[in-house]
């Protein structure tokens, strides 16, 4: 199997999973340089439920790619336990998604060819130590609706499955950009009871990002980005329920 | 440049290798439509020109001797315009350093002239000096393959004399365009030749002075009054010749060499309509999946220009000028790779025949023919994917497209689901929801691989047909073919030659074979019952007994007649008493070469009311000794020519060694473009639409090779399963071509053996292999991160 090579100039504590250390992202678009992230120091500990919060075009997509290793920075370094994400191979980051990290995205990206089921079994093959596709899929609540097919479902439903993908393999690290984005309140909270409970009951970390302030009351820490850097990070004496989150 | 039309160029640019794709087929397709149809046409020009210059005859008799007195009887037979007598003779020659059996036709020339009829082409040299009786003029292809050239000499048997004769002349004639020795099976320019001498030492040599025994005549052009029947003028002149030996006579749509033309011109025409037909529909086919898809990915552009205010037609327009500027790439260097080609081929013919001369002529028509039918399949192609974009409302396009709808496919449905991967189950769907398309794919590439087979055929055909013919049925060494028929004990004298393991006797007599209102000249041949050297074989190969009386023919003559065994054949033999008979049909025999009739030798020479007689001998030799028996034939005054088959099969193979390579190398080459076109552009297309797909998996922890399971997955199970069922239609199209090649000349046996499936096979799977590496290298730029910003 391949893994990550050991960062060994970076020791962390033990806590922490990702340790991100002066991140900037430039985009050359032609002539022109699109300077999406400038200078993202940041640790992510375990168990954590964290919320990303900023304007369109703040660089909140751009370091959560960057931390699901979809995308690397172009300066810093991204520690994830005590391997170095940046300095990774093309392999490497394959590997690192395929055991380590569980995606949730906006469009819900679910294969349109298979059933919710084997949506999840999809993912649930190659991982390493996942749990079963039906347990996955009761964890969100659709534990009756196995065999249909993306288009034979609502959005919500359709994200509930997308989130019960991700966390099917049991993955240390769950990563979510808009994951209501394009529902409304009603199935939006249901989306994020199925994350809050994920992040109790297994313990995985999880980072979400979104426009609505209100969601950010679910959450242990809120990271607030602002023209590619961190503005302010508050902590959350009382988590709120989604269930009670003024949307 | 208008706006829409930058799009457009854009657009080409961005589609480049589909577009090339897609061209590379309907290159073939006008390729080979042009060559095709060129060669034919030139073929057909330059025969016509040839014929008409050379005053090739229209009306051809051969006989035993006549005065010249009777010309002047043939002259007046109506409808006849020219007459030309002649002594012809078949002869042994012998060419120094050459040690194999050489035979040839010498012909007489008037004094200081080409002819009057079937005047030759004088390539070099001069004509003989009249009465010269040691000069000649020598046909081209012999001189050629003999490295000759005028001022050498080579000798003859001319009525059991051996004559130094000087080459003063190279020539070609119409009436040897095709050069097959008698009883050969392949032309063999090395071991057959055509001479002219001038007519007087030819004539006193056999007797022939004041006589002929050969006649050709042409026809006047009808008047408005009368008709020329020509069928007419062959039985008169069939009626005046009986009396001097006539042996039939036949119109030039029999003449031997002018047959052979007709047949390949027919097979040229085969090739021009199927071919061409196969390419149109693949390119037609592709267009359209590829328009298809391109609309698709831009319904919303369609809407929004809508929205703009452009009409359907120009919306509608905008495509198909895509569409045509794809075609016209393919029209145009279509049309130059076609006239290669059929310049190629012509040349092929120019050398395989002897043609002095190849008119090459492209018909604007066929040019503008290759070019519309292309635009107008092309067009048919993706008119329907044009109307569907240009007739949507403009608030429908803008809506983005409903997802996909998937089912669980048949063979889950069977109980194979929990075998399948979850990636294989996204290949059976996709494949599964779109039937038609998937149908035609491996169809396309069923064709590829058809097509490939086609090239393969030929030499297989060839090489079954040598077996069969001379491996099983026809097993002599030599045949010694006598100046006229001879008594059974010529054949003591040639088993007693030193070396002439076993000898045996045969008799060939010219007949009008009828049945019904049907009739067939051809040779009955009698042959020695029980004998080991010539065996009659029915289809399944067992040898056929000859029994007592009755009479086996060919297969394809039976058919020809539509005459069953049990029933009465009219024989109406054309030489000697010119006896007419009924005899039973009492089998057929399975030939691949010309069609015969075979009787009992005994049997045979009753019906002719003569004592037993030989009109050769077919003889099993030692190797050791070949070279000298063939001295000794030579000198045999009775034996008027030696054909030895092995040799003649070994140079056979040689000529056509070059046209089997250029064939093969032709239909290869269109067959993998077809095969490339087919399998990139469903490929790409797959790609296209599954890249979100296919990058979320990635973004999933997919490795590279496992999303490219997922999609070339796809396409090779349409390959596999392509292969066989390109087999099948490679085996049906070459049934077709066998049987539309099928003559009274020859029969195309249809031989495919594993070579022929497994070269075809590799060719597809190349193919296949080329496209599917420059997929995977546009999978490894799969944008992960774009397809999670947009919905699809
Ligand atoms: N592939 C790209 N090429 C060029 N510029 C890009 C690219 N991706 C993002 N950007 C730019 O980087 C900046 C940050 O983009 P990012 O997607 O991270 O924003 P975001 O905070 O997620 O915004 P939103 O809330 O709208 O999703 C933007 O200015 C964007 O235009
Ligand atoms: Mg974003």
């Amino acid at each position: 199997m391949i893994e990550l090579q050991k960062a060994t100039d970076h020791p962390l504590d033990e806590n922490v999973v990702f340790h991100v250390h002066g991140v900037t992202k430039i985009y050359q678009m032609g002539e022109v340089q699109v300077r999406a992230l400038r200078g993202i120091d940041l640790d992510l500990y375990k168990g954590e439920f964290t919320v990303l919060l900023g304007a369109s075009g703040s660089g909140k997509s751009t370091l959560l790619n960057i931390l699901g290793g979809l995308d690397s920075p172009t300066e810093g370094h991204v520690i994830y336990g005590d391997r170095d994400l940046t300095r990774a191979s093309e392999k490497e980051l394959t590997a690192y998604r395929r055991y380590h990290v569980g995606f949730v995205f906006q469009f819900y990206n679910l294969i349109p060819s298979l059933t919710a089921l084997e949506n999840i079994a999809v993912v649930t093959e190659i991982a390493q130590s996942p749990m079963q596709p039906e347990e996955a899929l009761r964890m969100v609540d659709l534990g009756d609706r196995l065999h249909h097919f993306p288009a034979q479902l609502s959005g919500g439903e359709q994200q509930r499955v997308a989130i019960a993908r991700a966390i099917a393999k049991n993955p240390d690290v769950l990563l979510c950009d808009e994951p209501t984005g394009a529902l409304d309140s009603k199935t939006g909270i249901v989306v994020l009871q199925a994350l809050q409970r994920v992040n109790q009951e297994l313990g995985t970390t999880t980072a979400v990002i979104t426009h609505n302030a209100g969601i950010a009351q679910m959450a242990d820490r809120v990271i607030h980005l602002a023209d590619g850097r961190i503005s302010q990070v508050d902590v959350n004496e009382t988590k709120l329920a989604p269930s009670q989150l003024s949307w | 440049m208008k706006a829409l039309d930058k799009k457009l160029w854009r657009e080409l640019w961005d589609m480049r290798m589909q577009a090339l794709a897609i061209a590379m087929v309907i290159v073939s397709g006008v390729g080979i439509f042009i060559m095709s149809l060129s060669t034919l046409d030139s073929l057909y020009e330059t025969r016509e020109t040839y014929y008409r210059d050379h005053h090739f005859a229209h009306v051809f008799a051969s006989l035993k001797r006549a005065p010249l007195s009777l010309v002047k009887r043939i002259e007046e037979i109506p409808g006849v315009d020219k007459v030309e007598t002649r002594v012809v003779a078949y002869v042994n020659l012998d060419v120094e350093g050459f040690d194999d059996p050489v035979s040839g036709h010498i012909l007489s020339l008037p004094d200081n002239s080409r002819g009057l009829l079937n005047q030759i082409y004088l390539r070099e040299g001069r004509l003989p000096e009249p009465g010269r009786d040691n000069e000649i003029v020598l046909s081209e292809e012999f001189v050629q393959a003999h490295k000759l050239q005028p001022s050498d000499t080579i000798s003859a048997t001319i009525n059991g004399r051996r004559k130094a004769l000087t080459i003063v002349g190279v020539a070609l004639s119409p009436e040897y365009i095709y050069q097959i020795a008698p009883g050969a099976m392949f032309p063999d320019p090395l071991r057959y030749g055509v001479l002219w001498i001038a007519r007087q030492p030819l004539a006193t040599a056999y007797d022939m002075e004041g006589a002929f025994n050969n006649v050709t005549l042409t026809l006047s052009r009808g008047t408005n009054e009368q008709t020329i029947n020509e069928q007419d003028v062959i039985d008169r002149l069939d009626d005046i010749l009986k009396d001097y030996g006539g042996i039939g006579t036949i119109a030039r749509k029999d003449q031997f060499s002018n047959r052979f033309l007709t047949e390949e011109l027919k097979q040229q025409r085969t090739i021009a309509t199927i071919f061409p037909v196969i390419f149109f529909g693949v390119a037609a086919f592709l267009l359209n999946v590829v328009i298809s898809r391109l609309i698709r990915l831009q319904r919303e552009e369609v809407a929004t220009l809508k929205a703009f205010g452009y009409s359907d037609l120009a919306v509608g327009m905008h495509f198909i000028k895509l569409v045509l500027l794809i075609v016209s790439l393919g029209v145009i260097i279509g049309i130059g790779a076609g006239i290669w080609m059929g310049k190629g081929m012509s040349n092929i013919y120019m050398v395989m025949y002897s043609l002095p001369y190849m008119i090459y002529v492209l018909k604007p028509q066929v040019i503008i023919a290759a070019a519309l039918i292309s635009m107008a399949v092309a067009v048919m192609g993706t008119l329907y994917a044009v109307y569907s974009a240009a007739r949507l409302p403009p608030a429908q396009a803008m809506q983005p497209e409903l997802p996909a709808k998937y089912h669980t496919t048949l063979a889950e449905r069977m109980g194979l689901k929990r075998w399948l991967s979850q990636p294989t189950r996204m290949i059976l769907r996709h494949v599964e929801r779109r039937p038609l398309k998937s149908l035609m794919t491996t169809l396309g590439i069923a064709m590829a691989c058809g097509i490939i087979m086609v090239s393969g055929f030929q030499e297989g055909s060839i090489n079954y047909m040598v077996e069969m013919q001379y491996g099983l049925s026809q097993r002599e060494d030599m045949i010694a073919i006598y100046t006229e028929p001879t008594s059974k004990r010529s054949l003591y004298s040639l088993q007693s030659l030193q070396g002439v393991e076993h000898a045996e006797g045969f008799r060939i007599v010219p007949a009008k074979l009828q049945f019904e209102h049907r009739f067939y000249r051809a040779a009955v041949n009698g042959i020695q019952p029980g004998g080991s050297l010539m065996r009659l074989l029915d289809t399944d190969l067992n040898i056929i007994e000859l029994p007592k009386e009755g009479v086996v023919l060919t297969d394809y003559l039976a058919e020809m007649l539509h005459i069953k065994t049990g029933d009465m054949l009219t024989i109406e033999v054309l030489e000697g008493q010119r006896v007419t008979v009924q005899v039973p049909v009492v089998g057929t025999a399975k030939q691949y070469l010309g069609m015969n009739a075979y009787m009992r030798i005994e049997a045979l020479n009753a019906l002719l009311k003569e004592g037993y007689a030989l009109t050769g001998a077919l003889l099993s030799v030692d190797d050791i000794y070949q070279r000298d028996i063939y001295a000794e034939l030579k000198e045999m005054p009775r034996v008027a020519g030696v054909v030895e088959h092995d040799s003649s099969i070994q140079s056979f193979y040689d000529t056509i060694a070059e046209t089997i390579l250029f064939f093969t190398f032709i239909s290869t080459l269109l067959g993998s473009s077809i095969a490339f076109g087919v399998i990139y552009n469903s490929m790409r297309i797959a790609l296209s639409e599954r890249n979100r797909e296919l990058a979320s998996l990635r973004v999933l922890g997919f490795e590279r090779s496992e999303v490219a399971y997922i999609l070339l997955g796809e396409q090779a199970l349409f390959t596999l399963i392509a292969i066989p069922l390109g087999f099948l239609i490679g085996y049906g199209l070459c049934a077709y071509m066998a049987f539309q090649f099928d003559s009274d000349l020859y029969r195309v046996p249809l031989v495919l053996g594993m070579n022929v499936y497994a070269f075809s096979a590799l060719v597809v799977l190349l193919s296949s292999i080329v496209s599917a590496i420059m997929i995977w290298r546009n999978l490894a730029h799969l944008d992960m991160v774009a397809v999670l910003k947009s919905k699809e």
